[in-house]
């Protein structure tokens, strides 16, 4: 029997075939689960292709988390589906470019603020609106993707204050929802090759050097490592785990030089 | 399937995902000045490929791959 025999999953932020969340959609299906995938604006059609390459084919609904309008009519038309909600993936990452490699003197609060809004503020702006579906499943995981926020990295300027927040906002979350059962907490990855990681620009940097300081290695040509560990999230072998930041990194977070 | 009728195809397959009219794609044509597409419409045109053509292209091999005769040698030296 699968990790996730009989679960219900929404699992946001398919792109393409090397996206986190497919990684992570896939393995989810082959544990058991059933899910619906969500993707948004100019992205919503790679979503679907995608999504073509899943077997069974998921439905796709569209979410632009910077919408309420649309946020609010994908949870009442999943709402009319399922009466519950084991799940959710949040696997949404967005910075304007005045926010990636040119320091933290260039951009300005608009586009912060949108860096802001799609990569943190959104864990909020859904939890809000699956509540009550998560609620109902008594007992449902919420699991984002963050990059490790303790420390400064090359070129991540704007992008890694926003990951901070969503850290912090993950364990005001837990607290907020930890009554009604539902846990949150994020996976911190390793630098894995897709097409948000490309905006990065000293992305190829990142991961030679990933590769030869964690303890473990590290392969940024697949997502099975972070897939893994968030299905292991999105299961019921972590029942009381909540607030928490795992990171699936191959040990780099652990070793200093 | 010879190479005229696989470029017939690939054309196609531009005109329905770049949605550009047919006479643009051509062999030097360039995909961000030429025919306007984004890193996002260039990675969905790939997907199209790889459908249409049951073939399998790595993101890695479309380093350098600027032209619509570059993108179609790639995909045809896989058939
Ligand atoms: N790839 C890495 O190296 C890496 C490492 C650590 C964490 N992450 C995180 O993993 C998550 C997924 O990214 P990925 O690397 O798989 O890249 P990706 O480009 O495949 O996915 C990013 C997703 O964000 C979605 N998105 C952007 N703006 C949105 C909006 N307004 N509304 C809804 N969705 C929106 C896109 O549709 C896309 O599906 C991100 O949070 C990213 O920061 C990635």
């Amino acid at each position: 029997m699968g990790l996730l025999e009989g679960k219900r999953i929404l699992v946001t932020g398919v792109l393409t075939d090397a996206s986190l969340a497919f990684g992570i959609a896939n393995l989810a299906q082959r544990q058991g689960a059933e899910i619906v995938l969500s993707g948004a604006g100019r992205g919503l059609s790679l979503t679907k292709r995608s999504a073509k390459r899943l077997d069974p084919v998921p439905e796709v609904l569209e979410i632009d988390v910077s919408s309420a309008g649309q946020v609010e009519a994908a949870a009442n038309e999943l709402g009319r589906e399922w009466d519950r909600l084991d799940g959710l993936v949040h696997a949404i990452g967005f910075a304007p470019q005045s926010c990636l490699g040119k320091g933290m003197f260039e951009a300005p609060w608009q586009d912060v603020a949108k860096a802001l809004e799609i990569s943190a503020y959104s864990l909020k702006t859904l939890v809000a609106a699956f509540r009550p579906m998560l609620a109902a499943a008594q007992g449902a995981s919420v699991v984002g993707l963050d990059f490790d926020a303790s420390m400064a990295w090359p070129a991540y300027d704007w992008m890694g204050v926003a990951k901070a927040a969503l850290e912090s906002l993950s364990r005001y979350l837990a607290r907020d929802v930890g009554g009604e059962g539902i846990r949150v907490n994020l996976v911190a990855a390793g630098p894995v090759r897709t097409v948000a990681a490309k905006a990065i620009p000293a992305f190829s940097g990142f991961e030679d050097t990933w590769s030869q300081r964690a303890p473990l290695g590290w392969d940024p040509t697949s997502s099975e490592a972070v897939a893994r560990t968030t299905v292991a999230l999105l299961s019921d072998w972590m029942p009381s785990t909540t607030g928490e930041i795992l990171h699936v990194d191959g040990g780099f977070h652990a070793i200093g030089a | 399937m010879d190479k005229e009728a696989a470029f017939e195809k690939f054309k196609s397959c531009a005109v329905e995902v770049l949605h550009v009219p047919e006479e643009k794609v051509v062999p030097s044509a360039r995909f961000s000045e030429d025919l306007e597409a984004d890193s996002l419409d260039v990675v969905e045109f790939v997907m199209a490929l790889e459908e249409s053509f049951g073939v399998s292209v790595d993101e890695s091999e479309l380093d350098g791959v600027e032209t619509v005769e570059g993108a179609f040698d790639l995909v045809y030296s896989k058939l």
